[in-house]
């Protein structure tokens, strides 16, 4: 599984990115998580506005911070 | 896009259904003068309409957005009820009493009387 975490750099995208790779270690996921700041990128994935939360490809969270639990549920955990 | 991140309140996404007529294309026109001004985004129905989960998850996610039918047909209304996005504020052209026709030379009375009524229908949630 592969976690992107989309945002150019902002508190909200800093803190975006921390939930996620705290959620994944606490989960005991083996997934990747990559902090994608570069805007022609972020724009590829049709999101509105960020952060957003991309896993393996598909859209979870746009424009807001997720939970720990949101990111534990998107693991399957 | 990423000039939004961290701004409190966030942004009204516009949804129009830019159709081929000239209610669909006063959608499409009040859209795009609304977001020069200020008032919302204009985003992608389309990709909405092919269930690219960008677009979709975004409109799940926004807190607040305005959609644009020219038409009683509602095929922006249908696209987003095809995704299983719940609908927020709600406009059909032809209830404001313009007339559906095939003219694509719009009428400046007929967008600002459509920019008006979004901007009214914003204000009023």
């Amino acid at each position: 599984m592969h976690i992107k975490v989309l945002g150019p750099g902002c508190k909200k995208c800093h803190e975006t990115d921390k939930v996620v790779r705290e959620a994944v270690a606490e989960a005991g996921s083996d997934a990747t998580v990559e902090y994608v700041t570069d805007i022609a990128e972020i724009a590829k994935h049709g999101i509105f506005s960020t952060p957003a939360v991309i896993v393996d490809g598909s859209a979870k969270c746009v424009g807001k911070v997720p939970s720990k639990a949101d990111v534990k549920g998107w693991l399957g955990k | 896009m990423a000039g939004d991140c961290c701004v409190p309140g966030g942004n009204v996404m516009i949804l129009a259904c830019s159709g081929g007529s000239n209610v669909g294309q006063l959608s499409n026109r009040a859209a795009v003068e609304l977001t020069q001004e200020g008032i919302g985004k204009m985003f992608c129905l389309a990709g909405i309409g092919g269930q690219l989960s960008g677009f979709v998850q975004s409109a799940r996610d926004v807190p607040q957005m305005v959609v644009i039918d020219g038409c009683s047909m509602a095929c922006a209304k249908a696209s987003l009820e095809n995704a299983q996005i719940p609908m927020k504020t709600y406009m059909v052209l032809t209830d404001l009493g313009i007339d559906k026709n095939k003219d694509l030379n719009l009428k400046p009375e007929d967008v600002l009387k459509v920019k008006e009524a979004i901007k009214g229908a914003l204000s009023g949630e």
